[in-house]
């Protein structure tokens, strides 16, 4: 049996020494082959890839990744396609997939894990599996050998900081906004003290990310989480490129702009 | 706290973090107001002297002699409820649930347009901000409703993505409030989404089923032999449902839109999908084996949704109601035939349970009378409606 995922995901944020830089790809867009190559580019510069399975109706994403993930599911991405992306990294950072609680329930959770573990995968986010209705998923992940990462918002309590913190496993993810993804976020005091909340409840190290955009942006959360998400950003700059050479292109430096700014 | 979360195995909340903690807010609010007689006395003086309250229980003796029913057909009128349909039964309830937890803004989805007008109107009365969603092609469909909304105050946003629905106009809904969750309500307009909301609408709604009984009782000295609703998400059904869930010999029908028919598009959550999630709550759905959510189809808009609520899925398990379905013509032939034997012209979404009393009238289970809950009216539906049936305003 392979390392367990939550293990990776932990020794990540122990060898790296500084913020890891987690950004996003939305697998099957804005084609199958386009997305695997735009995670292999980041692969050289992030520390965990997060990759996006389409769901038809994601609740937590604002517009950028939703129509991100309709054109993957336009295009006839199906989840296991998916999958095997993370099967090509598997010299790479560690993968996580994000993606929502029917898609994983769809075929059985125990067929969507089996599968995402045989592609090497480390860790799994539901952004609408809360905590409380986690336990079944979380027993299967396990057995298999993948991280179930939580997810803890501004309006979580410290009753449920506490119990998110009970069983969180590789990281967690903090939701920087009241919000949906692709928002504008801002360090300001009420995300610092978010934060320091979340530490006095979570053990596990912090990832922030909702509404990250600049270099500048990253390094700033650096200063105070243990890792950066981007995607909208990235998504927005393939989209706006005018073919995939300038893609590609764009998607190498802003990987190199991020992963410049947390080494600082 | 005793606000059901669970259907059997159905339900739950299956929603991002950030709105957890409203969820609780909104089962604490609701378990401590729902007997509080301040709340009580409201909503009931409302329900009266507002709604018009309660609704008539007609008996419909031409579609009987139509339709051979000698058994009898009554119709709980629903359509007489201001506004023009069931849906302000649970926005009022909920838009005072809203004012005591201190919201200042109001969100809906709408389908048909009946919950986005309820909605409005409930907020226009306590004074509150209000914003709908609404698919663009039901605001195409339903435009009655969207100039009623605005004249009402309300601002209507329209949703574009996914095929301009009910659907996609939930998600975005849920997407707003998970945003502007500190400030704003979200009234939800069926017995669906994350718990508490599908207990709560139900409770609110159960007020249909609750004066029906006793209605029933005091003009046939029985209860009916089967009760027939048409389901979207269910909340006209669930209403006048749960008041007789207990009544073993009172055969319950769920008529939900049939579509194009076998081989076409519909909406046939319960026959023809299989559990899954969406939009908070875990119930039948259509989808695809990937789980990827299917485009519902039904040429009434309330009926438009691959979803259904939560404890229909284990009414359905259970086997204590039957779930069937009309299709869109068998809907519109129904609305036709209401209109011109009855003088009444019954929303689409209510034709179709019609539809379903007239083409299984011989299947019906039950000796005694049938009762239909005739969840709103049809104004809403003139254009299309008319578009199909061939009846226009030409000079
Ligand atoms: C008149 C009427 N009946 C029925 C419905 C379907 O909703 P539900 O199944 O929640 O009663 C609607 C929804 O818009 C409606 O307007």
């Amino acid at each position: 049996m392979p390392e367990p995922g939550a293990l990776r995901l932990e020794r990540a944020f122990r060898a790296a020494g500084r913020p890891l830089f987690v950004p996003y790809v939305m697998g099957g867009y804005p084609d199958l082959d386009a997305s695997r190559r735009h995670a292999r580019i980041l692969a050289r510069h992030a520390d965990i890839i997060e990759l996006g399975v389409p769901f038809s109706d994601p609740l937590a994403d604002g517009p950028t990744i939703q129509a991100a993930g309709q054109q993957a599911l336009d295009g006839g991405t199906r989840p296991w396609d998916v999958l095997r992306i993370a099967g090509d990294l598997r010299d790479g950072p560690p993968v996580v997939v994000m993606t929502y609680f029917n898609t994983v329930i769809a075929h059985g959770a125990e067929q969507f894990l089996n599968e995402a573990a045989g592609n090497g995968v480390a860790g799994i986010i539901v952004p609408d599996l809360p905590v409380d209705e986690a336990a079944e998923v979380r027993e299967v992940a396990q057995g298999v050998g993948v991280a179930l990462v939580a997810l803890a918002a501004p309006t979580t309590d410290d009753a449920r900081m506490a119990e998110i913190g009970l069983s969180a496993e590789g990281f967690v993810y903090l939701v920087a906004v009241t919000g949906v993804t692709g928002g504008q976020m801002a360090l300001d005091d009420r995300l610092r003290a978010l934060v320091e909340r979340a530490r006095r409840h979570i053990k596990v190290p912090l990832v922030v990310g909702f509404g990250v955009r600049t270099p500048e942006q990253a390094r700033q959360i650096g200063d105070i989480a243990d890792g950066v998400v981007i995607a909208s950003e990235i998504i927005r700059r393939i989209g706006d490129a005018p073919d995939a050479d300038a893609a590609d292109a764009a998607v190498e430096a802003f990987g190199n702009a991020i992963a410049g700014a947390l080494r600082t | 706290m005793s606000v059901a979360k669970r259907f059997g195995p159905y339900g739950g909340r299956y929603v991002p973090e950030t709105v957890i903690g409203a969820l609780d807010e909104l089962t604490e609010a609701y378990d401590r107001y729902r007997d509080d007689p301040g709340f009580r006395d409201e909503l009931g003086a409302l329900l009266g002297n507002y709604v018009g309250r309660p609704t008539p229980l007609y008996r419909a003796g031409r579609l009987e002699e139509a339709w051979g029913l000698d058994r009898g057909l009554w119709l709980k009128r629903e359509d007489l409820c201001h506004t023009g349909a069931h849906k302000i039964n649970n926005a009022l309830g909920q838009v005072l649930l809203a004012r005591r937890m201190g919201k200042q803004r109001i969100i809906a989805e709408t389908g048909a347009g009946q919950h986005g007008v309820a909605t409005a109107t409930a907020s226009a009365l306590v004074g509150l901000g209000c914003r709908v969603y609404m698919g663009r092609t039901d605001m195409r469909r339903q435009r009655l409703n969207v100039i009623r909304m605005r004249m009402l105050g309300a601002e209507v946003t329209p949703v574009d993505s996914g095929s301009g629905t009910l659907k996609d106009a939930t998600s975005e809904a849920i997407r707003d409030w998970v945003t502007n969750v500190d400030t704003t309500h979200y009234i939800i307009g069926s017995a669906v989404g994350p718990a508490p909301y599908p207990e709560i609408v139900a409770a609110f709604q159960s007020v249909i089923g609750n004066e029906a009984r006793a209605q029933m009782l005091a003009e046939t000295g029985g209860l009916p032999g089967t009760v027939v609703a048409c389901v979207g998400g269910g909340s006209n059904a669930i209403g006048i449902f749960r008041a007789f869930l207990d009544d073993a010999a009172v055969a319950l029908v769920g008529v939900e839109a049939g579509g194009e028919g076998p081989s076409g598009r519909h909406g046939a959550s319960l026959a023809l999908g299989r559990p899954g999630v969406l939009h908070g709550s875990y119930s039948y759905l259509l989808q695809d084996p990937d789980g990827q959510v299917a485009e519902a189809h039904s040429v009434s808009a309330g009926l438009d949704y691959p979803g259904v609520g939560p404890e229909h899925s284990h009414l359905r398990d259970t086997g204590r109601v039957s779930y069937v379905n009309a299709t869109d013509e068998a809907a519109l032939s129904a609305f036709l035939e209401c209109s011109r034997r009855e003088g009444i012209i019954p929303a689409l979404e209510s034709a179709h349970a019609l539809a379903h009393v007239r083409d299984g009238a011989a299947g019906l289970a039950g000796p005694g009378p049938v009762l239909v809950c005739l969840s709103g009216r049809g104004d809403k539906d003139v254009d299309q409606a008319g578009a199909a049936l061939g009846i226009d305003a030409s000079a």
